[in-house]
């Protein structure tokens, strides 16, 4: 076994074990809670990362394919009495193939195309929940979108939603890793360094972003979905283009360049939130500075780490190793 | 649908669009220098419009000081947010320095909130609150601003581009900055100027609106968006193509209400989009862009 | 690392800092001032200090994004009436903890706030959040957490159908456009326009406008939207133009329909202009200038509280709220405000009856009759967890810059 893989084995224990023992320290439905939203926003960041770090492009609109996951879960559960499963898998096909869709003409381009491409569908989508009128609810939205079940056991609290999203989230991390080590994930790295030499490989660049970028689409919908079955509520305001945005930060701010690096950018980014939020109640000089203090933490972790907190981190550790 | 209706929806399409115009200008003018998309644009637009209105309603200065004042202040930030925020990482790659600028927006508006509050705040236009009529369709005299004073400055930067040394400097560093550094210009410099005069086009495009708009500190997302459509429609890095650009989706806009049938007005923003998607699939070099030839 | 321009550097910092320092001065925060005379009087007693545990009640509002002129003013209600109640003896001798969360004007953020207050903080009821999205998203959680819940957001769907946890204080549009196509029927009135915002607030009325003025044989010749930040709306006023309505009935809140009414003026358009209580506030006269003048709008009781005969039982409770507002913050007061202070109060009244047991409050909530609120009469049942009726609106026009009741 080599020691990267070693590293590579504890790096996933550790995670694993971190995750595992929250619910042992407390049982406060609003640590909980904090888990569950960075599980979910882990997902979306870990398939954009996928996107940027390996395949050099950027999504402006993965909001949109979280909203197209809760939308397609609360839509054909509430009209159509689908079982919430399998309403989770189709809203995931779905958003997959219009991801492809958007992804086959803008991906042939060269620069950030597929960037501008997904900024006007994330507003268009948004536009589109917004009038849909009785199919989604309009701008007030669907509510009493039922839990996810097996059987008679309901995921109907944070314990039990943080027991199911933190499992996704270590199977999509395993499941992304083989992938970078397949074919797939080869060619990828070479377009990373450069697309006309990997071209000149014979290595079919477009078919191979695209296919990451599908694959970012349906991370983002099946976490829109588990979104959606969790709050019971969908509205059109969480899919709109700030979020979008705040997506491309976690991912820059933990790093693109590794698995890792997302969630723990989407981990770093809500509890620097809410912490700043709970600072006003200890400062009340804090209180109308959260956003200010958050903007500014955003800027200086990329100024001083610009490839993210884990390069960061890791290349500060190997500088002073060789010291 | 009447003639006169016709005009109106031109006319208005025409001003909202060159506002537009102006912001997408402000864009092409930063990526020119950098290849950075820059989402502080929209702060700078509502920066531009606040201060305006701190200066020319809350302290009375005359209109003119106001807005050279305010235009100033704003093409400040610019270079300040250039040379703290920037040029320290200008050898990143360029996707880190555009998420960048996201934490230097999110930043300008928390400021902009703690300083004017969270309201809109009420702008008198320049020449009070009166329309032309040429016929049935109605001119708002704060109309005739915004169309002087953007043509004004689009013909203004055309001649600094074309007939300065400064100018025709940053063009050179636009076109190939390591030739450009070679022949003795200072890169950083341009940069730097490049943010200064983009920020001071988006805070004139805040101030000629804002007798229309209201100034509020989160009213430049919108105007933002719609002024990077712009950009892309007249081709990513073509100044004047920038400005078509914006003044093509202002009429599209306008005209889009005009004719959508009953029911379906709510889908007005998003005819914007629906422009860029069907030019970025059809021609992704804008209307006015010429194809790049891509390089390893 | 090396500066290249030193100078440019501090210059740009110095004429930066000297800039805001202006337009800070020129515009600072009002800060919160004291009460002038000091805590009020309860028959020039001297007041007990209010001792023990501290009575926690959560507080959810939207202080940031979108919702912020919503939820500022809530927020100074807020820690208004806790320091009032405080200086007057606490609850039942106990001091009144508010802890007031800022949502963001997001659902994730409030669906967390929620959480933290009702675990973390273990408060016996929340009050909020602001908006209609916001509140929705966390009904669920106060439903299955059964926590008082008293929103102050306006949405049909919040209160309809009844869920056992969750009030609201907010009067619903149904009761709005009620009053509207009253006064429509009055005039007379054939054919009207409605231009409203595509956010809930917009389009719910926008139903309730379709209904109301259908089965009241108005017709309705032209319905367009604008979006919350669009910045000029004269395209949808040209269209609505041509058509010639008799009124434009605006539904939204600012500051779309002042420009909507700044258009309107500017196109030369002579019909009538309606709003929705929404822009019920002064924001809307100072933003709009001129072209409010004429608009008519209904809206709660609050900025006609001079008007109101003195045997409004509304009357003294306004008056002194607006006064105490408006010492407390250095603000005009509004509705907002109103909205957290019914919440709040109404909240507050179930403790001092039934304790800080979270079902006893919710049970005292529902039994609650004539509470005499800034927003209205309030008499809540286990049928009816908004209690309001269509007499909490005025119907009002704005003359000369201020509000007159539409005789």
């Amino acid at each position: 076994m080599s020691a990267e893989r070693k590293r590579e084995i504890l790096g996933f224990a550790v995670a694993v074990a971190i995750v595992a023992a929250l619910p042992v320290v407390t049982r406060s439905a609003y640590w909980l809670s904090i888990g569950v939203f960075i599980a979910l926003h882990g997902i979306v960041a870990i398939g954009l990362g996928l996107l940027l770090g390996y395949a050099g492009q950027v999504s402006l609109g993965q909001a949109a394919f979280y909203g197209m996951g809760a939308y397609g879960s609360a839509i054909l559960t509430l009209h159509l009495g689908c079982n919430p499963w399998l309403a989770m898998g189709a809203a995931a096909v779905a958003t997959g193939l219009i991801a492809y869709v958007i992804g086959v003409p803008t991906l042939k381009l060269h620069g950030h195309y597929l960037a501008m491409a997904t900024l006007g569908i994330g507003i268009i989508v948004r536009i589109l929940f917004n009038e849909g009128g009785h199919i989604t609810g309009g701008p007030s939205g669907l509510p009493a979108v039922p839990n996810l079940a097996i059987g008679g056991f309901a995921f109907d609290n944070d314990l039990r939603m943080y027991c199911l999203a933190w499992p996704i989230v270590f199977l999509q991390v395993v499941f992304s890793r083989n992938l970078l080590r397949s074919r797939l994930g080869r060619a990828l790295r070479a377009i990373h360094d450069s697309e006309i030499a990997a071209r000149s490989c014979a290595i079919n660049t477009a078919k191979a972003k695209v296919m990451v970028f599908v694959l970012s689409a349906v991370y983002a919908s099946v976490a829109g979905s588990l979104y959606a079955h969790w709050v019971n509520f969908v509205n059109p305001h969480p899919f709109s283009f700030p979020f979008s945005l705040e997506l491309v930060v976690m991912v820059m701010v933990g790093g693109a360049a590794s698995i890792w690096g997302p969630l723990i950018g989407a981990a770093a980014l809500t509890i620097i939130d809410q912490s700043l939020l709970q600072l006003g109640h200890v400062f009340p000089i804090a209180e109308d500075l959260d956003i200010v203090l958050f903007g500014i933490i955003v800027v200086l972790v990329l100024l001083f780490m610009p490839r993210g907190l884990v390069r960061g981190l890791s290349s500060q550790e190997a500088e002073r190793r060789a010291g | 649908m009447s003639l006169a209706e016709l005009l109106q929806y031109l006319v208005t399409g025409v001003t909202v669009g060159s506002v537009y115009g102006l912001v997408a200008l402000g864009f092409t003018i930063i990526y020119n220098a950098t290849g950075i998309i820059n989402f502080a644009q929209g702060e700078f637009v509502v920066l531009g419009g606040l201060i305006f209105y701190s200066l020319y309603v809350a302290a009375h200065l005359p209109l003119v000081a106001a807005l050279v004042l305010a235009v100033a202040a704003v093409a400040l930030i610019g270079v300040l947010m250039e040379r703290l925020t920037i040029r320290p990482l200008i050898n990143s790659p360029v996707v880190t320095l555009i998420i960048i600028t996201v934490g230097v927006s999110v930043l300008l508006r928390g400021a902009a909130k703690l300083i004017w509050g969270p309201e809109a705040l009420p702008v008198p236009p320049f020449s009070g609150e009166h329309s032309l009529f040429v016929g049935s369709v109605a001119v708002h005299l704060q109309y005739l601003w915004v169309l002087g004073l953007t043509v004004l400055a689009v013909v203004g930067l055309r001649l600094f581009f074309d007939h300065t040394i400064v100018g025709k400097a940053m063009q050179a560093c636009a076109i190939n900055s390591e030739a450009a550094q070679l022949a003795g210009i200072s890169v950083s410099r341009m940069v730097q100027g490049s943010f200064a005069l983009s920020a001071a086009l988006s805070a004139l495009a805040g101030i000629v609106i804002c007798p229309i708009t209201l100034a509020s500190y989160d009213g430049g997302a919108l105007l933002a968006l719609k002024g990077f459509c712009g950009t892309i429609i007249g081709g990513l890095g073509n100044g004047l193509g920038a400005v078509m650009g914006g003044v093509i989706i202002g009429i599209l806009e306008k005209l889009g209400i005009g004719f959508a049938p009953q029911g379906y007005a709510g889908y007005q923003d998003a005819f914007a989009f629906v422009v860029l998607l069907l030019m970025l699939f059809i021609r992704p070099s804008g209307l006015f862009g010429r194809q790049r030839t891509e390089g390893i | 690392m090396r500066c290249p321009y030193p100078r440019l550097l501090i210059a740009s910092c110095i004429v930066g800092l000297a800039v805001a320092l202006v337009v800070g001065g020129g515009c600072a925060k009002p800060q919160p001032q004291q009460v002038p005379g000091g805590p009020p009087k309860v028959g020039e007693m001297p007041v007990p200090q209010p001792a023990g545990e501290p009575i926690k009640v959560g507080a959810i509002f939207s202080v940031t994004g979108p919702g912020a002129p919503l939820g500022e003013p809530e927020k100074f209600a807020a820690e208004m009436i806790e320091d009032a109640v405080n200086k007057a003896g606490g609850i039942n001798g106990r001091p009144l903890k508010i802890i007031i969360e800022d949502d963001q004007t997001e659902e994730a953020k409030a669906v967390l706030a929620a959480k933290k207050l009702i675990e973390q903080d273990k408060v016996c009821a929340i009050v909020g959040p602001t908006m209609s999205g916001t509140t929705l998203a966390i009904v669920d959680s106060c439903q299955k957490a059964e926590v008082p819940l008293f929103s102050c957001a306006a949405s049909a769907k919040i209160t309809h159908p009844v869920k056992k946890w969750v009030f609201s204080s907010a009067q619903t549009d149904v009761l709005a456009v009620q009053r509207i196509v009253e006064y429509l029927k009055q005039q007379g009135t054939k054919r009207a326009a409605i231009i409203c915002d595509s956010n809930a607030f917009g389009q719910s009325g926008a139903e309730q406008l379709r209904k109301q003025l259908g089965e009241a044989g108005i017709q309705i010749v032209d319905e367009e939207k604008f979006a919350t930040k669009d910045t000029d709306m004269t395209a949808q006023l040209t269209k609505i133009k041509a058509q010639n309505p008799e009124v434009i009935i605006c539904w939204g809140t600012n500051p779309g329909p002042a420009i909507i009414a700044k258009n309107m003026k500017s196109l030369g358009i002579t019909a009538q202009l309606i709003n929705s209580h929404g822009v019920a506030n002064q924001k809307f006269i100072e933003l709009a200038g001129d072209a409010a003048e004429g608009v008519i709008l209904p809206c709660g009781k609050l900025l006609v509280a001079d008007e109101l005969p003195d045997s409004d039982p509304q009357k003294a409770t306004l008056l002194k709220f607006r006064k105490d507002y408006e010492a407390f913050t250095g603000k005009p007061v509004n509705t907002f405000a109103g909205h957290a202070f019914d919440s709040l109060q109404m909240v507050l009244q179930a403790i001092r009856k039934a304790g800080d047991d979270r079902a006893a409050i919710r049970d005292a909530l529902e039994q609650t009759k004539d509470f005499v609120g800034i927003t209205g009469v309030f008499n809540l049942s286990p049928e009816d967890h908004n209690g309001l009726t269509k007499d909490a609106f005025a119907l009002v026009v704005i003359k000369n810059g201020t509000w007159t009741q539409v005789k």
